[in-house]
This record gives structure tokens, C-alpha cells and sequence, in this order.
């Protein structure tokens, strides 16, 4: 059943991204080329969720008891460390993926199999990572925006990585016995949803156009998650009126990529440093990332709103070197600020 | 008996700067603490008791809101295109709809541990983002950012960014098309629909 709904899932993906896409053309948001096809999706996963999953995730909410709730919620963050420490290791944040790591094992054996998360207590913080971040990181732009059938927002590169990657990361598929595997999905869904009750509404009483509100918050949200909470910042059209907001959306894919490249410095001699001071692991030093071209940051430039495009010439090296950015043989240099 | 007077004078004046002059997230803190403090002793407003809290967020948050710069930014590049009248309907639409958001998300809070990062800003910056954490076990922190500028009236927020999404700038794709389709009156009419919708759905059932 679930392979086959996996592979349901994997067909109307690729639907969405061959042939649907073509149909989209009443839309005319910019940034979203896929609007026709979203939109039909968007209300058919709203019609899923109002007549089985959101009355699901609201009765499990009356009758558990909070602290149980937390339990089951801790219960499958806990096992979601493993990907998530996985992500980060290859993302180049050691340090954090070995947290990772150090609070599945706190709060599998302290914690009771997770039910306790006993490791944000003792300061190892609980992260968010997913193949999707990863790739990201790594330079990939996110193409067009996808709503997936029942798992919702995503993107190209994020549902691609979703239905082909992280589910290998995820260990609740490796249960053996399919019966349990199922429930223990099914839980996990409900669980989820549950926790979403408020912000849905939320989103919702906000929204003048809810497709859209949840649209451009994703967006948002996935931008923020690459760069775990320093983005570029948005250009502020109140400054710059030149700079139109339809923009933003064309340009975030390359400016994604952009600010993962610029905050590689360089990396001749051993080490790699990010322009925050983090050390670079040669996970991310051969990410391919490396050798894109590197852009400053604009606001560096003091140009927000504007994203540069600069190549590195093929004799960078030598230019470098002319301009005095190598010294004392050191070969490190900064692009950044 | 003069210096005295004249220190004692000093001494009033200096005190009422200061208060006025808080770095910006000293303020956010205050701010923050007075609220979750309110909330937290008063049982109403845990049971979502929306007229009340609606009181609070008047009372004591939105003097620290610039309306119109949220206005202005969430409407992007069609800003300049309404007149001054257009504007000021506007500029009171958005506040009426940000005010319910923002009142809805204080009425799930649920005693979350909510922590100030140190501000990273030279002196003499006029604009600057304050962050703050929401810490809930189990889940990753969510980050409350606050965007704010030095007016004549001291440090306003423009922009509040909630785990990377902005409360604002959300609307502009929203408030492009809207425009697009029917102009800034349309946007206007959507934004006055909306805001009565809310208000005929919290009066049908009163919590």
C-alpha cells in the first residue's frame, strides 16, 4: 500500500512538473508558473485535511492528555535526529550534526526511548534539517514551487528530495512489520497535524488569499531553514522602489545560491571558513558549491535589493594575488565583508 | 539649595531620557516580559478570550508598532501608486488584520521560554533587527526577529519575522495580484472584507 502510494505520490509529482505546469498559464503570479496546477492541489488537499485529517488531528488532541502528547510528539523527533544529524554532517556543520547525534542517544537512554526530550534541557538544542536544506546548502536553487498531493507545499528540489531521499533517512520505514510500520506513520501524521491545529488557523484568519499566504510563507520559511535563520535579508522596497517584490521571488533561487557562495571565502590552503568564522568540512569544501561563482553579499555591496552575478575569472588566482588579497603566502583570503 | 534643586532637576530630566531612549532590545524585552506576565495571571486571556487580549495588544504593543512603514513595505512597489487618502485607509486596514494575527498567536502561548539574543548592531544604527527564541521542548526553537528603526519617537518595530517569515512582507505577492486585479481600491475593499469577516466570525462565537 504504501509503495503504492509512494508511487501515486511520485507519478502526480512528475505530472505536476512534465505536463500540468502547461495548464498554468491563467495564473500570472511570477515566480510560480505552476499556479494552476498548485492551486487545483491546494483545494484538494484542503478538502482532504476538513474532511479526514484535521478532524482526526483535532479529536486525538481532546482525548490525549497533553503530556502524553508530548510523549509521542518526542517519540518521533527523537528518531528524526538521526536524518537530521546526517543533514547537518553533510552540510558541513559538524558540531551540529554530533549534537544530533548526542541527543538521540540522551534521550533515547535518559529520555525513555524519547519520550522525554531531556537533551534540549541539557542544552544540546533540536534542529531542522532535510535533504532539501542540504541541497540547498550546496548551491541547488529550489525551481518552481509544487504543491505535493496530501504532503503539501514543497518545491522542485525539496519534494524531489523528499520522496526520494529523506524517506531513506526516515527509520520508521525500516519497521518490519508493515502493519505497525502504517500505524506508526498514520500516528506520526496525526501527531503532526495536531501540533499545526493553531498556526493553520492562524494562517487561515490572516490570509486574504490562503493559497498564496501559505505559498510565499513557505517560501520564506525554506529560505530561512538553508541558512538556519540568517538569510539574505529581503529587500526593502520602501528604500529601494526600483526593486519590485515579483522579483524577489524570480531572483531567491539564485540569491540561495549566491549567499551559500559567498559565505565560502576561499579555500586555498586546508581549511574552508564561512564568512561567519564556521569551519567548512571537505563535505562541503567538494560540494561543487565551491567552484561556482562566488558573489558578494549585496548588502556588503550596499545595494540591498539587487543581486550581482559576478564569474570568477579563470585567472582568479593570479588577480588575487595582483591585488594583494594573498599575503605572506598564506594564500586565505576573504571575499566577504 | 539651589545646586540642590538644580541637581534634583538634572537627576528627573536625566531618567525621563533614558526611559525614552531604551536600546532597542531592552525595550523588546521589556515589552515582551510586561505582556507574558499579563498573560499569565490572567485566566481569561489563557482561555482565549479574544476582547481581552485584544485590550493588551492595544494597550501595550502596538504603541511600539510603525503601521504605516509595515503598510508601506508589505505593498512594496504599489505603494507610491495610492494617494494620501488610499494610504491612510490602507495603513488602517492592515493594522485591524495585523492586530488580529498578532492576538491570536498570543493566545497560544503556553508558557514557553522566550529568550533575547544579544543585539548585534554598531551604536548609531537606526535600523535594526532585535531576535528573540521561543524555546518549547521537543522542537526546535522558533525565532521571533523584530525589525525596528529610530524614529523621533523613539524605536518603532516595522517588521515582525516569525521562524523566517515575515508577518509583512507575506502580503505582498498577495497585495500585487490583488492590485493587479482590481487596482488599490480593490485591494482596499478585499482588505475592509476581510477584517469584517473576522469580525462577524469572533461576535458568532464568542469565546
Amino acid at each position: 500500500m504504501n509503495i503504492m502510494l509512494r508511487r501515486f505520490l511520485g507519478l502526480s509529482l512528475l505530472a505536476a512538473l512534465v505536463g500540468l505546469g502547461g495548464c498554468a498559464t491563467t495564473g500570472g503570479t511570477p515566480g510560480d508558473p505552476l499556479e494552476g496546477y498548485n492551486r487545483a492541489m491546494f483545494g484538494f488537499n484542503e478538502g482532504v485535511d476538513k474532511a479526514i485529517i484535521k478532524p482526526l488531528a483535532s479529536g486525538y488532541k481532546t482525548i490525549m492528555p497533553e503530556v502524553a502528547r508530548i510523549g509521542v510528539s518526542n517519540f518521533f523527533a527523537n528518531l528524526g535526529d538521526l536524518w537530521i544529524g546526517i543533514n547537518n554532517i553533510l552540510q558541513g556543520k559538524v558540531g551540529a550534526g554530533v549534537s544530533d547525534f548526542g541527543r538521540f542517544a540522551m534521550n533515547t537512554t535518559a529520555g525513555i526511548l524519547g519520550l522525554f526530550d531531556v537533551a534540549s534541557n541539557a542544552g544540546l538544542e533540536k534542529h531542522n534539517e532535510d535533504f532539501g536544506q542540504t541541497l540547498g546548502r550546496w548551491g541547488v536553487g529550489s525551481g518552481a514551487y509544487v504543491v505535493l498531493p496530501i504532503l503539501g507545499p514543497s518545491s522542485v528540489r525539496d519534494g524531489l528530495s523528499l520522496l526520494a531521499v529523506d524517506w531513506h533517512g526516515d527509520p520508521l520505514w525500516y519497521v518490519g512489520n508493515i502493519p505497525t510500520r502504517n500505524e506508526l506513520i498514520g500516528v506520526r501524521a496525526v501527531d503532526n497535524r495536531a501540533n499545526l491545529l493553531d498556526l493553520s488557523r492562524l494562517a487561515e484568519e490572516a490570509a486574504l488569499d490562503h493559497y498564496a499566504y501559505v505559498r510565499d510563507a513557505f517560501l520564506q520559511r525554506r529560505r530561512s531553514l538553508i541558512y538556519d535563520g540568517d538569510p539574505l535579508p529581503e529587500p526593502d522596497p520602501a528604500k529601494t522602489s526600483e526593486s519590485g517584490e515579483s522579483k524577489d521571488r524570480y531572483t531567491s533561487a539564485r540569491a540561495e545560491t549566491e549567499l551559500a557562495l559567498a559565505r565560502i571565502t576561499t579555500q586555498w590552503g586546508e581549511r574552508v571558513i564561512t564568512a561567519a568564522g564556521e569551519e567548512l568540512t571537505p563535505a562541503q569544501e567538494f560540494s561543487g558549491a565551491a567552484a561556482q561563482p562566488v558573489a558578494a553579499r549585496p548588502e556588503a555591496a550596499g545595494v540591498s535589493g539587487t543581486v550581482y552575478e559576478p564569474r570568477i575569472p579563470l585567472n582568479y588566482e593570479a588577480l588575487l594575488v595582483a591585488s594583494g588579497e594573498v599575503r605572506d603566502g598564506l594564500a586565505r583570503t576573504s571575499l566577504a565583508p | 539649595m539651589m545646586k540642590l534643586f538644580f541637581a534634583l532637576c538634572f537627576f528627573l530630566f536625566a531618567t525621563t531620557v533614558s526611559a525614552q531612549e531604551l536600546a532597542p532590545d531592552a525595550q523588546v524585552k521589556k515589552i515582551t516580559n510586561e505582556v507574558i506576565d499579563i498573560i499569565k495571571r490572567d485566566k481569561d486571556i489563557q482561555a482565549g478570550n479574544r476582547k481581552k487580549i485584544n485590550e493588551l495588544v492595544e494597550a501595550k504593543v502596538l504603541p511600539h508598532f510603525n503601521f504605516s512603514r509595515m503598510t508601506a513595505l508589505a505593498m512594496g512597489r504599489n505603494w507610491p501608486k495610492a494617494n494620501a487618502e488610499q494610504q491612510k485607509v490602507l495603513v488602517n486596514e492592515f493594522r485591524t488584520l495585523l492586530v488580529h494575527t498578532y492576538s491570536g498567536a498570543l493566545s497560544t502561548y503556553k508558557n514557553e521560554v522566550i529568550e533575547f539574543k544579544p543585539l548585534r548592531a554598531a551604536t548609531g544604527d537606526a535600523d535594526v533587527t532585535v531576535k528573540t527564541q521561543v524555546k518549547r521542548p521537543g522542537t526546535e526553537p522558533v525565532s521571533i526577529d523584530y525589525g525596528m528603526e529610530k524614529t523621533p519617537a523613539g524605536w518603532k518595530v516595522y517588521d515582525v519575522v516569525v521562524g523566517g517569515v515575515s508577518l509583512v512582507t507575506n502580503y505582498r505577492e498577495t497585495f500585487n495580484a490583488e492590485i493587479r486585479d482590481g487596482g488599490v481600491d480593490g485591494l482596499i475593499k478585499s482588505l475592509a472584507g476581510k477584517n469584517r469577516s473576522l469580525e462577524t466570525q469572533a461576535s458568532a462565537k464568542p469565546k
